[in-house]
């Protein structure tokens, strides 16, 4: 697919938790090759968003279509084997605990793949060097630091070389350095294995660091989409308090 | 009318419980049938599972043979029924205690170490985690632990029904002075390898029976730590319950 072309569609999305609705109308393209940022106020759906991408969620209405396929009308087969294609950043990284981070970072390649030890071993090592975890091989999560989770958690979820990769808050609860180094990593991924890459994030700063483009998540729908400048420049002024980070204005507190 | 809601929304509750758990057997089936089992995973699961529990299995079997002898090889004596002793012991074991009383234990030991573990990474999305990586958690999870239970739970129980047995003998040779000889020539007796066989059959549907409750509790905790600790403690109370009932079951089955 070209980069630039539409290789998530979501259309029309109603999702509902028991009686509460959390996404209402939701439609959203995200364009193959880029990094689209999704933000939006903490339980606006956004995690939830990410979760429709790969098929952990299915909606009650609307169509998630990614790669031309759509997954609502997907058989369970069909859709784990989409799902390997798709790589995804737990917030908390959701590491494996009983396992060493090498021994995270090669499950997928162990049960998806035809590769040998000698092979996994080999993308194990150059992936966890790719996000600086190299020496960390054959330490457990529990071991780790917040960042050195993240990074374990970014390894396993590139080692694979998706075409899609879903980062749910990877910045959060982390300080500015980390923070730094982990967007660039985000970018890095983007860059070296051409991933279309979805963030669901609120850190602005890191946002507007590396998105090509940003859709605002408000009340279950997107109310505003496009580049950093076209955001930026809305004159919604829901986007521009949320933008501003102001308690004051349109958006309930 | 609110006593019919409740006893309406309590029986669909039970059918949704069941429900799942039937479905998590049928998939877990699945998985073996097409021999689609992690080796490694599962001889780890049993090694587990199976050392976790052998010396409360021990200890309670062992002390659980010596109190049937000891209620038993008085009295018979007196009445001149010392020469089946053994038997009475080892009839009642092999074919009841020996089996039910061993998952019983596995069930409060091993059954909610699963939910616990289980739970834990549902709260921490470990397992939302496997089914993001295209891996099924009833393949990764639920197969290894069902299989080395059904592989750890028989032995257990072997074990169980000879300690058992062995503590009659010494409780009966120390209070009514009956020989072990004797003793054994009782149990040669009484138990057949048939009654063997169908007291480790039912070691075969309790292992089944704590391993899926312990893992269908697990899968589905909700609710962070306060969940974790009702999935626990829900698992060893359903699987206690069901081990009973099955056990009553299985008993009219077999050995009618």
């Amino acid at each position: 697919m070209k980069r630039g072309e539409p290789i998530i569609e979501l259309d029309d999305i109603e999702l509902a938790f028991g009686e509460k609705i959390v996404l209402s109308r939701l439609s959203l393209r995200i364009p193959a090759g880029e990094i689209t940022c999704i933000i939006g106020l903490s339980g606006s759906g956004k995690s939830t968003t990410l979760r429709l991408i790969n098929g952990l969620r299915l909606p009650q209405r609307g169509s998630v279509v990614v790669k031309g396929a759509n997954l609502c009308s997907m058989a369970h087969a069909e859709l784990i084997e989409l799902r390997k294609s798709i790589g995804f950043a737990f917030q908390f990284a959701a590491l494996f605990d009983s396992l060493t981070v090498g021994d995270n970072v090669a499950l997928p390649l162990r049960e998806n793949t035809r590769m040998s030890d000698v092979e996994i071993a080999s993308t194990v090592r150059e992936t966890l060097e790719m996000v600086g975890l190299a020496d960390a091989i054959d330490r457990f999560p529990a071991e780790l630091s917040g960042g050195m989770v993240k990074r374990a958690g970014f390894a396993r979820a590139v080692v694979t070389k998706p075409e899609i990769v879903l980062f749910d808050e990877p910045t959060s609860g982390l300080d500015p350095i980390v923070t730094h180094l982990l967007t660039d990593i985000i970018l890095d991924i983007n860059r070296r294995l051409g991933a279309t890459v979805v963030v669901v994030s609120h850190d602005m700063q890191s946002v507007y660091q590396m998105a090509d483009r940003i859709a605002l998540l408000f009340e279950g729908a997107i109310i505003a989409e496009g580049s950093v400048e076209e955001v930026r420049a809305s004159d919604n002024p829901i986007v521009q308090q949320f933008l501003q980070g102001r308690d004051q204005g349109p958006i309930p507190i | 009318m609110n006593a019919l809601e409740s006893l309406g929304r309590l029986t669909i509750r039970f059918l949704e419980y069941a429900g799942g758990v039937a479905a998590l057997a049928a998939e877990a089936a699945g998985f073996i049938v097409r021999l689609r089992v992690r080796i490694v995973e599962t001889i780890n699961q049993a090694y587990v599972l199976g050392t976790q529990s052998t010396v409360i299995v021990l200890l309670t079997s062992l002390f659980t043979g010596m109190v049937i002898s000891l209620e038993s090889a008085v009295q018979a004596v007196q009445y001149g029924f010392g020469n089946v002793v053994g038997g009475a012991v080892a009839y009642g074991t092999v074919r009841e205690l020996g089996p039910m009383l061993t998952a019983v234990v596995v069930a409060g030991r091993v059954g909610s170490a699963i939910a616990a573990e289980i739970g834990s990474m549902v709260v921490t999305e470990q397992v939302e985690a496997l089914e993001a990586l295209g891996l099924s958690p009833t393949r990764m999870l639920v197969v290894p632990r069902l299989i080395g239970l059904l592989l750890t739970l028989p032995v257990l129980t072997v074990f169980a029904d000879i300690i058992s047995v062995g503590g009659g003998m010494w409780i009966a040779h120390e209070v009514a002075n009956i020989s072990p000889q004797d003793y054994i020539t009782s149990v040669r007796q009484t138990i057949t390898m048939t009654d063997v066989s169908k007291g480790l059959l039912k070691s075969l549907i309790f292992a089944m029976i704590v391993a899926l409750v312990g893992c269908y509790q697990g899968l589905t905790t909700r609710g962070g730590a306060a969940g974790v600790g009702k999935a626990t403690t829900g698992s060893v109370v359903l699987a206690i319950i069901l081990i009973f009932t099955a056990n009553f079951t299985l008993s009219y089955l077999l050995f009618r």
